[in-house]
């Protein structure tokens, strides 16, 4: 039997009993937090429904070429995510980590441009609250736009944060050799958790980026 | 029953003899289930005692029919209820169009009244016994909630939109209105009562609360004040769709659906107008929000609604 | 090899040398456990200082309503107490109480297994508790809030001026730890049992904390994400649901009971799994319809997903809305009454023997069988109209929520002390204390039925006059209640100390948890256990290994 780097904790009975065990525990914490965004994404459609108008106005404000540049930055993260779990499994340390850094650089990315974004629109006037000015269409109306843009993918900045976090010890505990071909279930959780942030975006994009736009 | 211990509502409307009876009829059927438990529990519990140490009951193998019959009965009894709740709940749902309308503001600690002929009141409601009665409610700040416990009667009133309930009247009195949303710190205060006199009465009444314009007529004079006229014309070149005749139509807007001309519509196009353009009309309206008061709204819609529908549009 | 002969003969005579209690001492080992058993422990001490808090809350208002007139408190101060009351009992004392305590300690006992699936979340589960616990103590005793346990906008977004960003910060912090011990829950239970534990041999109590593990691991976060709106709205302006800024006040009704709802189901089905244990063992009987019941339990937990607009039918809900939501509502009865129909079966032709632990058991089939049946009542649209927001609703959650978990709480403590500390109480006392309680509780909450339906509002800190002869019953009740309550504190105490050893299973029951000693070695059993029989096998002995 491959050596486990005495991985198995003591409450399992043998190893595919922890590896099914963290794979359950990932996918129901996965499904807590669809129900999670998924009150945001209630929100939005009640109030997009209510204020089409404004939305759209709204929308067209966003930069759309940071925003797709983004998506691409995200869906290439994806990728290097899966071939950095496929790299574990191989059992290939060294590609291994670089691909948890070039996730994590891709993920920063994100984050650097969602930064710029958000700057612009500081300057633009289009924080909800006392500062916010809109002139499109109705400014009530608007400012709910903008609260649940900066409500959304602030929450989904936020979970990209801890996301970078978990591929920094991802990335050390593989340096200090904690992997192996038969011992990578960490790895694979926090691709798994990598995928589902991604996935979250990709239905933020064109809610948010896309309305009305041909 | 006793006086310092009443033990149940009087019943002062229509409705409250009905939702009496379904009451009594759950009351009857919670009675007969909760001593046929305790009765069992207490029967089993008393006779199946423990006579000795060493007794070991065989087990009694599931009973599908018995299973099926008391996963059947209860099922049955939930949708009598359900059906009778139902087919009463729409009828209280559903005002008759003849409803003699008022109108209740709650704010934060107190009812407004006002009545069709401009008589306002303050945590006062006088109503006529024997008509029906419609009353529209509006908020000024949080949710607060119109209840009348004697006419079984019960909406909430939600800022940023108007409910309404109705009731008809079946004996004079005096009645308790409680505010039944927590408000704020004074909510338990913000209680009122409900004066139902014979018609005459209430006319009387009405007679003399002088000096107070009927809302229709604030209406028409807030209408021109606001020059709503300048846009809302009945020619083909107005720039805003005439008015006449719009209250209870199906408009058709822009969008390509069509609503109804309710009052809703007209509150939301007064606050909103960019949110239901018109077809064939621009979005140029500019919005009233914040510059009229909840009152002065109602009293523009009443206005508009006595404009009644007219026969054709005025072709000049 | 029969383990009720070595129990009552030889192990009887002295407890184990090492369990999970005495294997390490001091402070560092209780705070950076990871044995379930004494984060069960944890917990039982947290959830008991709320659960007093929660209480001391409720003589204080009581006392204010033994008069019409607002002359105890100042009514801010009122509003105060009534929201602190509910907010301490449904978030640190009813969500967590059975599952965090009776479960945690059980759960892993009860399937075989040596821990939880993820032992160190559990930790973390209950250290989120307390953080979430202490923001919500301090935004108390800095002036606390006045919104009720409810939230509602624009009130508490926009209008109240009290510590709400705190308070839900705080609420929102101990969401996390019910969703961790949900999370935890449902991965022991698929992946951890013992060989020959299928899923129709596992106890019933295991049925409801999974079903109430679903709730919680789906539910919570709707909570808390409605949390956050309302924080954010608090804090900048951001307009969602303020009606100035467009925003729709009952958009946040529906978020909040999309979770406050399922809720109250968590409340309940861990309570329901504890009577499923209990009535067997003093009937000396199979449970009658163990499948039955382990569906129902799921049946509740999906159905109470869909009847959240059956507390907005006065809201401004459509019509349609309202019809639609009493239908669903009804349908989510009928699983409770199986239960009840079930459970009463089981006696039958049972041996019966009078403990404590039976006698909450038959009290909770008694109030929560009344509870349950007032919920017909508000489910059904025109009585809800009248009694919506009155006494009337008041009485029926505690009808469920007291008559119903506490008493299965408390059953369910009677009936596992002796496995948990090793010691009996003492009878008598505990026999009292429940009679006690009982009567207390009936007399506060059966006038509330009479006051709502007379009309009465909630949360009113004065009112008129004719009601103040059944609020002086209600209030001497709750006082009855209270001293019900502190007489188990004081014997729990004792026998902890002076109790007598109560072996390995003193109750002759049946299920994994009995077969190992009293307390349990820290991982649980000295063997592999091996399962062999259905549960509540009473007619024969227990088989182990």
């Amino acid at each position: 039997m491959a050596e486990i780097h005495g991985a198995l904790a003591h409450q399992f009975d043998d190893p595919e009993q922890q590896v099914e065990a963290s794979t359950l525990g990932m996918w129901t914490f996965l499904a807590t937090e669809i129900l999670f965004f998924g009150g945001l994404f209630v929100a939005y459609i009640v109030y997009r429904l209510s204020y089409p108008q404004a939305f759209a106005a709204a929308s067209h404000h966003l930069d759309i070429l940071l925003g797709t540049v983004n998506t691409g930055i995200l869906i290439g993260s994806s990728l290097t995510m899966v071939l950095a779990v496929y790299s574990a499994q191989m059992g290939r340390s060294r590609s291994q980590i670089l691909f948890l850094a070039a996730t994590l650089a891709l993920g920063l990315a994100f984050l650097g441009i969602k930064g710029v974004e958000y700057q612009h629109k500081f300057h633009e006037h289009l924080v909800p609250g006392a500062g916010f000015q809109f002139s499109d269409a109705d400014p009530r109306h608007a400012a709910i736009f903008f609260s649940l843009y900066f409500g959304m993918t602030g929450m989904h900045a936020f979970h990209m944060v801890i996301g970078a976090g978990l591929l920094i010890w991802m990335a050390l505990r593989a340096w200090r050799g904690e992997f192996s071909a038969s011992y990578y279930t960490p790895v694979e959780m926090v691709g798994l958790y990598w995928h589902f942030v991604d996935v979250v975006w990709i239905f933020l994009f064109p809610l948010l980026y896309l309305i009305g736009r041909h | 029953m006793f006086e310092d211990l009443p033990l149940f509502p009087l019943q002062a409307s229509t409705f409250a003899g009905q939702v009496d009876a379904l009451y009594f009829f759950l009351v009857a059927m919670a009675t007969f289930f909760v001593v046929l438990i305790f009765g069992t529990v207490i029967y089993f519990t008393a006779k199946y005692r423990r006579r000795s140490e060493t007794e070991r009951p065989p087990p009694i193998h599931i009973d599908m029919r018995l299973e099926i019959l008391w996963s059947i009965i209860p099922l049955i009894l939930a949708m009598i209820s359900f059906g009778w709740g139902a087919s009463l709940f729409v009828h209280m749902s559903q005002a008759p169009e003849d409803a003699l309308e008022l109108r209740a503001v709650g704010r934060q600690w107190m009812w407004k009244l006002q009545h069709p002929s401009g008589a306002r009141e303050i945590n006062q409601m006088h109503i006529p016994v024997g008509k029906p009665i419609k009353v529209i409610l509006a908020s000024e700040d949080v949710v607060h909630s119109f209840y009348v416990p004697a006419f079984r009667i019960k909406m909430d009133v939600v800022p940023g939109r108007y409910t309404a309930t109705w009731f008809e009247a079946n004996r004079e009195g005096e009645f308790h209105l409680f505010c039944t949303e927590y408000c704020g710190t004074q909510h338990s205060g913000m209680i009122g009562r409900v004066v139902a006199m014979k018609p005459v009465d209430y006319q009387r009444w009405l007679t003399s609360q002088a000096g107070e314009e009927p809302i229709a007529v604030s209406g028409e004079r807030l209408f021109q004040q606001l020059r709503c006229e300048s846009c809302h014309q009945t020619t083909s070149t107005a720039q805003g769709p005439a008015l006449t005749g719009l209250f209870g139509r199906q408009v058709k807007l822009e969008s390509g659906e069509s609503v109804l001309a309710d009052e809703a519509y007209i509150r939301d196009s007064i606050l909103n107008p960019h949110n239901k353009i018109v077809a064939g009309y621009r979005p140029i309206m500019p919005t009233y929000q914040g510059q009229i008061s909840e009152d002065a709204l109602h009293q523009i819609i009443v206005y508009l609604r006595t404009l009644g529908r007219a026969p054709e549009k005025n072709p000049s | 090899m029969s383990v009720i002969a070595e129990t009552t003969v030889a192990a009887r005579a002295r407890p184990p040398r090492r369990h999970y209690l005495n294997v390490n001492y001091g402070v560092r080992s209780w705070l950076l456990t990871v044995d379930h058993k004494r984060i069960a422990l944890l917990y039982l001490v947290s959830v008991t200082l709320f659960f007093f808090l929660g209480g001391a809350a409720a003589v204080m208002f009581r006392l204010e309503l033994l008069t019409p007139q607002s002359d105890l408190f100042e009514a801010e101060t009122y509003n105060k107490l009534f929201t602190l009351h509910g907010l301490v009992m449904i978030f640190f004392f009813l969500i967590p109480a059975i599952p965090a305590v009776l479960g945690n300690f059980l759960v892993p006992l009860m399937i075989g297994a040596r821990d939880l699936a993820f032992p160190k979340l559990n930790l973390l589960s209950w250290y989120v508790f307390i953080i979430g616990g202490i923001f919500t103590l301090i935004a108390a005793i800095m002036g606390g809030v006045d919104t009720g346990w409810t939230f509602y906008t624009p009130y508490s977004s926009t209008y109240s001026n009290s510590y709400v960003a705190l308070t839900v910060t705080g609420a929102f912090i101990t969401g996390f730890s019910s969703i961790l011990t949900g999370l935890n829950f449902i991965v022991t239970i698929h992946k951890m049992r013992a060989p020959g534990m299928t899923w129709l041999r596992l106890p019933l109590f295991i049925w409801s904390h999974y079903a109430t593990s679903l709730i919680m691991v789906l539910g919570t976060p709707v909570l808390a994400i409605s949390l956050v709106l309302v924080a954010l709205e608090r804090l900048f302006q951001f307009g969602i649901f303020d009606p100035r800024y467009g925003g729709d006040p009952v958009l946040f009704q529906h978020l909040f009971w999309f979770y406050s709802h399922p809720a109250v189901y968590i409340m309940i089905l861990p309570a329901m799994g504890v009577v499923s244990e209990i009535v067997p063992c003093f009937s000396r009987k199979r449970i009658f319809g163990y499948t039955f019941i382990a569906f129902s339990s799921l049946a509740i937990a999906i159905l109470g997903f869909f009847v959240w607009g059956h507390h907005l039918f006065v809201s401004s809900q459509s019509v349609y809305a309202g019809l639609v939501f009493s239908f669903l509502s009804m349908l989510v009865a009928i699983p409770s009454a199986i239960k009840v129909f079930n459970w009463t079966a089981t006696l039958y032709k049972g041996s019966i023997v009078y403990r404590t632990p039976l006698f909450y058991a038959l009290g909770f089939i008694g109030l929560f069988t009344i509870g349950g049946l007032t919920g017909i009542f508000v489910a059904t649209l025109p009585i809800d109209v009248h009694v919506h927001d009155t006494y009337f609703i008041v009485a029926h959650f505690h009808y469920i929520m007291v008559g119903g978990t506490i008493m299965g709480y408390l059953g369910g403590l009677h009936f596992w002390w002796p496995k948990i500390t090793g010691k009996l109480y003492p009878e008598g006392w505990a026999r009292f204390s429940a009679l006690v309680i009982f009567v207390g509780f009936n007399l506060t909450f059966f006038p509330q039925f009479i006051l709502g339906y007379l009309g009465m509002p909630r949360r009113y800190a004065a009112y008129p006059d004719e009601f103040q002869v059944l609020n002086v019953m209600s209030s001497a009740g709750a006082s009855i209640l209270g001293i019900g309550y502190l007489i188990p504190l004081i014997y729990f105490f004792w026998s902890m100390r002076y109790g007598p050893y109560a072996g390995a299973n003193p109750w002759d029951a049946r299920g994994l948890e009995w077969t190992t000693a009293s307390p349990p070695p820290t991982d649980n059993f000295d063997y592999k256990p091996r399962v062999s029989q259905s549960a509540y096998a009473y007619e024969e002995e227990q088989k182990v290994g």
